[in-house]
């Protein structure tokens, strides 16, 4: 198969049959309005692809790779949702998920919340240091240069928030679901670090905290910090975003988004739960409902088509998703075309990890009349993603139902 | 020959074996004292970490008017900022139906005094003295009918504080890698 690259009339066309197939490979986009491509088979069919490229000359497009101006996913405030503050700063940030290809998000694209409307700092990592304190046999305080010369680890993980979730008002997938992301992290197992301090026995939970103007800090347990957080200072293969902690984060796999602590410049280890201000927004009265409020349970969604899309007419579609499970490797992903009656097995697309985002696929030929798509994810422990009415609480993890009308057009099956 | 070769490496392991504590890559430095008391604003539930300094409801309110009043509205329940008193919503017997205001749900009263500490007023953080702190904490707390009038707030008193959520809420499970997410449960 050849490389050659596709220009935008040709993908569309490409695009509205085969919805972006293999030979456009990773890169290329997911069409962001479908009904830019709402035009019929025929129609397309009959059109003479251009052949006309423009140059590509500025400094920006070299130097630090723009993306094709004819790409255009952003992020978006989630639901316009503003700060428990209330001073015009927006809470939360989606991620246009249905535009994803693959399980890694871009850096550019990473969903984020921010601490109470905080802004997103601005931090020199020549002055920026990392103090480990408490109950360690030696205090030690680390420059961002010294972190790197650690052994390193790189690993996928999605970051998750507690308020992602389902809702008959929330009709598109940025809505419900964008408040997730995935990347490939690099750094350093906060194991290590502890290790070199020496954890004393009484040290039995940590206190990570953030050096940005709330000094926002999170509690974890010390199982959880001697398992698997990375204290880490790149994704995507390149130095963290400030909107995702620059210089420094931890990243908890499978823990709520808020106990990924960014701008990270301090870790304490201490003797007990502390109950700083993010733990105790996290106290529930019921055990059940506390205990769901730690790891995230097993869930997918599927992206392609979601909410809002329109498909141009019957015929093949592939349907894509993400299944992610704060559990462990995901184990199995099912899709349903018919609302749940009937479950078949989703293909992978790439080898599924740890407490990350794994692609799905679904070959599915429609017949133009109503359907509801919906898939199931099931991980590696033997948890399996609830229904809407056999959900609990915590982290809502649900199935989400995409009602796909005969008209085409797709929409919230909970509305 | 191959046990002369091995003579380096077994040099190298004997200092490490007799110390297994002692840090393996020797990265960083140890900070100082003082380092470490500047950067350290965790406070315990024990209160083992407050600092000197003192406060009553009556010094708050006073701070309170100037540096918190434009955001938090004059009497804590009309501003743009989050709702500071206690707003009864069922029995007030049950502490959760006060809604989830810090100084009515935080379990313990060092939550109050480390948060006004470490993040208010907003774009103002760190400038509030250490009485100011205490001060503050009193106000609201008084407020809220969790201390009587007139309590003084401190290093010792502050601790001693029984916050009405003290022993309402649940622990969270002791976490082991492979749990599931809540046992019992199918997910």
């Amino acid at each position: 198969m050849g490389v050659k690259r596709p220009n935008r009339r040709d993908f569309l066309k490409r695009g509205a049959a085969l919805a972006g197939g293999v030979t456009l490979g990773a890169a290329e986009p997911v069409i962001r309005k479908a009904t830019a491509s709402a035009q019929s088979i025929e129609e397309q069919s009959q059109e003479v692809p251009s052949q006309e490229v423009q140059d590509w000359s500025s400094d920006e497009l070299v130097a630090y790779g723009e993306r094709s101006q004819h790409v255009t996913s952003v992020r978006e405030p989630v639901n316009g949702r503003p700060s428990p503050d209330d001073f015009d700063l927006v809470f939360h940030i989606g991620t246009p998920l249905e535009e994803q290809v693959g399980a890694i998000t871009p850096s550019s694209l990473f969903y984020f919340g921010t601490t109470r409307g905080s802004i997103v700092p601005t931090i020199d990592p020549a002055k920026h240091r990392l103090m480990i304190h408490g109950l360690v046999d030696r205090e030690l305080i680390f420059t961002m240069d010294e972190l790197k010369r650690f052994p390193s680890v790189t690993r996928l993980h999605f970051i998750e928030c507690a308020g992602n979730g389902s809702s008959p008002r929330r009709g598109r997938l940025i809505e419900s679901h964008g408040m997730t992301s995935c990347a490939e992290w690099t750094g350093v197992l906060l194991s290590t670090l502890l290790e070199e301090a020496g954890v004393q026995a009484d040290g039995t939970w940590i206190v990570a905290e953030g050096v940005e103007n709330v000094r926002g800090a999170s509690s974890l347990p010390m199982a959880k910090a001697m398992d698997d957080i990375i204290v880490a200072y790149a994704m995507n293969g390149e130095p963290l975003r400030p909107q995702q902690g620059f210089p420094l984060r931890i990243v908890v796999p499978g823990f709520e988004g808020i106990l990924h602590v960014k701008w990270l410049s301090r870790i304490k280890v201490v003797d007990r739960f502390y109950m700083t201000y993010n733990d105790y927004g996290h106290l529930r009265q019921d055990p059940d409902q506390a205990a769901l409020s730690y790891q995230v349970g097993p869930k997918s969604v599927i992206t392609w088509p979601s909410g809002g899309l329109d498909l141009p007419g019957a015929g093949f579609y592939e349907v894509r998703g993400l299944a992610w499970s704060g559990g462990g490797v995901v184990s199995r992903v099912e899709v349903s075309t018919d609302g749940g009656e009937n479950w078949m097995d989703a293909d992978f697309r790439g080898t599924p990890q740890r407490m990350a985002h794994t692609a799905f696929s679904f070959n599915w030929t429609w017949d133009g009349s109503e359907a509801m798509l919906m898939s199931r994810c099931t991980d590696e422990l033997g948890q399996v993603q609830p229904t809407r009415a056999q959900r609990k609480g915590g982290l809502d993890n649900s199935i989400q139902p995409w009602r796909v009308q005969s008209n085409g057009s797709v929409t919230n099956g909970l509305a | 020959m191959g046990s002369l070769k091995l003579l380096p490496v077994l040099i190298l392991l004997g200092p490490a074996a007799a110390l297994a504590q002692s840090p393996t890559f020797g990265l960083g430095r140890t900070p100082s004292a003082d380092e470490v008391l500047a950067w350290d604003i965790s406070i315990s539930p024990t209160g083992m970490e407050l600092p000197a300094g003192s406060g009553t409801a009556e010094e708050g309110a006073l701070t309170y008017r100037r540096k918190c009043a434009r955001c938090h509205g004059a009497d804590g329940t009309e501003g743009r900022a989050p709702r500071l008193v206690k707003s009864s919503r069922g029995s007030d017997a049950n502490p959760w139906s006060y809604g989830r205001i810090l100084p009515i749900r935080a379990p313990y009263a060092t939550a109050v005094w480390d948060y006004i500490n470490r993040a208010m007023p907003l774009n103002r953080e760190g400038t509030l003295t250490h009485d100011e702190v205490y001060s503050l904490t009193a106000f609201l707390l008084e407020i809220n009918d969790v201390i009587p009038e007139g309590t003084v707030l401190d290093a010792q008193s502050l601790p001693m504080v029984v916050m009405p959520n003290r022993d309402t809420w649940a622990e969270l499970p002791d976490w082991k890698p492979g749990m599931p997410r809540l046992l019992g449960y199918p997910y």
